[in-house]
């Protein structure tokens, strides 16, 4: 038991949080095929990491965050410079943007050999949810015991304050989100502000890619704002249940996934363990995969006759 | 800098010279093959692809690792690499056909789950006790120290395989990005040319891992293309373009690369594409920034010298600064705001023009609402002679009938 507490529970809680409010964001993305600007986003989190850090030389988190945030808008910016002024079609420009900064990102690294200090691009891309360790976690006393629970390691704070933050998000522009994502002009009309919307939402995706880059690297933030809305979006036509569904398949896929790297190899008889990220993103997949097979609203309905 | 002018000129020994070639080899396959899917608006599938490849290329280690004790072979790890990123490729187009989501869910969706497997097997790499893992990482992001002459010279012949088979194949593909209905009408097989297509850029994609790495050779298959198409509208010419700055991106990357031990070579030629394309974003005279702005400042010009002799014309005062400068400009007032006679004369005609245009909405509302004319050019660049003749007939008639 103080094994779980020590070693799993922080890591736990915070890839839950982070499938969470990553899927619950994914289901407009997924609505609004925008899914891509997640894809986006969480790469060019690395150059704004490196760069703040190549600034402050230090690797505290608020600049950090900073960094990628500030990287983020600058991506969005440059998609939307380079889509409108040079007429050129939406994926490519994204192509081009983020890729880009990835490359200036991974040769800002190696150039000046951060790579000592904790920060590599294997990290930045798969994380690292096993570290977070909570030393005090001995035993259940702990769970209220504030100097243990002082211990906790900073980044589940963080975490849950974004996941705060999506959700409060959602709730608050639910209306317009839902319009905007179903019928821009519709939208427009009842004065809903669908750019606006629109542009809060890459805003909060970054806010949530950012968080949860640092906690767990880009491949799941990539997988959870995908995955699960998209799985969902094959079970059901009520975007309430959907968003409940995601909601699920992104904690089943959290727990399950954490589980089965941490303890299944140990099953076996093996005494590794596997990337928790890679595993959580995986079974994610599986899932969708599954929603594919035989989710009941699989298929494109004809439209309707007018 | 003498170091990268020596690989420049071929000259940073054999290994250098023959990873160089294939890298400009690859980058120009990359480019023409990504030109045609730039045209099919289906870029970003091979981000999907390359990142496919990546439990591919770690179950193929395993493998060979168990079997023969080590698992760095390339031609072994590109066959993985193919295989993952062919079911990868068949995973984006059956979501995105037979089911309702669309094509970018679908490529999220297999770019990320494909990846995350991928680190679950690098882990179980990690934790099996086989030597050359990390040769592994060279995939990630590119690396082209160390590489064998062998795995050089295979890299080289399968970029110009495929280049020469894309060049072959340009036409159909072509005709298929265009308008699919005609090119199944003139005999061309849709289904097959496109899926040919796509196979060629999941080639390109997997002979172009261990030199950029598979998160960045997507870059290599967009960038040329988009830098290619500011520069010309004929599709071919952007496809030989694209097979242009490719190819160079991957010499100035590659050699750049070999200036310091340790520098990826990925980054390097992904970034050498970026800045052809910035050059391009801003220069190109038809679609590049500045020449926008300059189209830009010039119409604004204009409409200020029309109306600025508009005003003049019906006696109104002018207080616009900028239609003081464009008329003090072209000679059409003094300095201190009073008309010079040529002024007075462009005026008139402005006015003359302006009546005719006029006229011409009131007689002709169809074709006038098609010309994009503002009146901002001289009317005989826009209508025929003929037409002024009448607009000018019916003017006059007009004033003979209401004195």
């Amino acid at each position: 038991m103080s094994d779980f507490l020590m070693f799993s529970l922080v890591p736990m809680t915070v890839a839950i949080v982070i499938c969470m409010s990553c899927a619950l964001l994914g289901n407009f993305l997924v609505l609004r095929r925008q899914s891509l600007i997640g894809d986006a986003i969480s790469h060019v989190a690395l150059p704004g990491i490196v760069a703040s850090f190549l600034l402050t030389g230090t690797l505290a988190s608020s600049a950090m965050m900073l960094g990628a945030g500030v990287s983020a808008l600058f991506t969005v910016a440059m998609i939307e410079l380079i889509r409108r002024l040079g007429r050129v079609e939406n994926s490519a420009a994204m192509g081009v943007v983020f890729t880009s900064l990835f490359a200036l990102g991974v040769l800002m690294l190696e150039w000046n050999e951060v790579g000592t200090v904790h920060l590599d691009v294997e990290h930045a891309l798969y994380g690292n949810l096993e570290s977070l360790i909570w030393f005090e976690g001995t035993s259940l006393a702990a769970l209220v015991d504030p100097r243990a629970l002082s211990d906790l390691p900073p980044q589940l704070a963080r975490v849950a304050w974004m996941g705060a933050l999506v959700v409060a998000f959602v709730v608050a522009f639910r209306r317009s989100l839902v319009l905007a994502s179903f019928d821009a002009d519709f939208a427009a009309s009842v004065g809903a502000r669908p750019t606006l919307v629109g542009l809060l939402l890459v805003v909060m995706v970054a806010v949530a890619a950012i968080a949860a880059f640092e906690a767990v690297g880009a491949i799941i933030v990539i997988a959870m704002f995908i995955c699960p809305a998209a799985a969902a979006r094959l079970m059901t036509d009520r975007l309430a249940s959907q968003v409940a569904l995601s909601q699920l398949i992104a904690v089943a896929s959290a727990v399950l996934g954490y589980v089965l790297a941490g303890y299944g190899p140990g099953w076996m008889g093996l005494g590794v363990s596997l990337s928790a990220a890679g595993m959580i993103a995986t079974l994610s997949g599986g899932f969708l995969l599954l929603a594919c097979l035989f989710g009941p609203h699989r298929h494109r309905r004809e439209a309707l006759s007018t | 800098m003498e170091a990268w002018w020596r690989a420049l000129i071929f000259d940073a020994g054999y290994n250098t010279s023959l990873v160089t070639l294939g890298a400009m080899l690859l980058g120009g396959g990359a480019g023409m093959i990504g030109s045609f899917v730039l045209l099919r608006k289906r870029s970003l599938v091979s981000d999907a692809i390359s990142h496919a490849t990546l439990p591919g290329l770690a179950l193929a280690f395993i493998l060979m690792a168990l079997v023969f004790g080590d698992g760095r072979w390339m031609p072994g790890l590109l066959v993985g690499a193919g295989l993952s990123a062919a079911v990868g490729l068949w995973a984006v187009q059956a979501i995105s056909h037979r089911t309702r989501l669309g094509e970018d869910a679908a490529i999220g969706a297999v770019l990320s789950t494909f990846f995350g497997l991928g680190v679950v097997l690098l882990t179980v790499i990690q934790s099996m006790a086989v030597s050359g893992q990390a040769g592994l990482t060279g995939y990630l992001v590119g690396s082209t120290a160390g590489m064998l002459a062998a795995e050089a010279q295979l890299i080289a012949l399968c970029s110009l395989l495929l280049a020469a088979g894309i060049f072959v194949m340009r036409r159909d593909f072509l005709m298929v990005c265009f308008d699919p209905v005609f090119a199944s009408t003139n005999g061309v097989r849709v289904q097959r040319v496109d899926m040919l297509l796509m196979l060629l850029l999941l080639a390109v994609v997997v002979i172009g891992l261990r030199i950029t790495g598979l998160i960045l050779i997507v870059a290599l298959t967009i960038i040329p293309p988009v830098t290619g198409r500011f520069w010309t509208d004929r599709p071919l010419r952007v496809v030989a373009l694209a097979a242009l700055l490719g190819a160079l991106a991957g010499y100035l990357g590659v050699t750049l690369s070999s200036v310091r031990e340790g520098l990826p070579t990925g980054p390097l030629v992904v970034l050498a594409c970026f800045v052809l394309f910035l050059v391009s974003f801003l220069l190109s005279p038809r679609r590049g920034i500045l020449a926008t702005l300059m189209a830009h400042q010039r119409f604004k010009r204009r409409v200020h010298l029309r109306q600025g002799l508009l005003a003049m014309a019906r006696d109104e005062a002018i207080f616009d600064d900028l239609t003081m400068r464009v008329l003090r400009r072209q000679g059409f007032i003094r300095r201190d705001g009073v008309a010079t006679p040529s002024g007075w004369a462009a005026a008139r005609d402005a006015e003359h023009e302006e009546r005719l245009w006029a006229l011409y909405r009131q007689y002709y509302p169809e074709e006038s609402a098609q010309l994009d004319h503002r009146g901002l050019l001289p009317i005989e660049r826009v209508l025929s002679p003929d037409t002024i003749m009448v607009l000018e007939n019916r003017l006059m008639m007009g004033r003979g009938a209401h004195p």
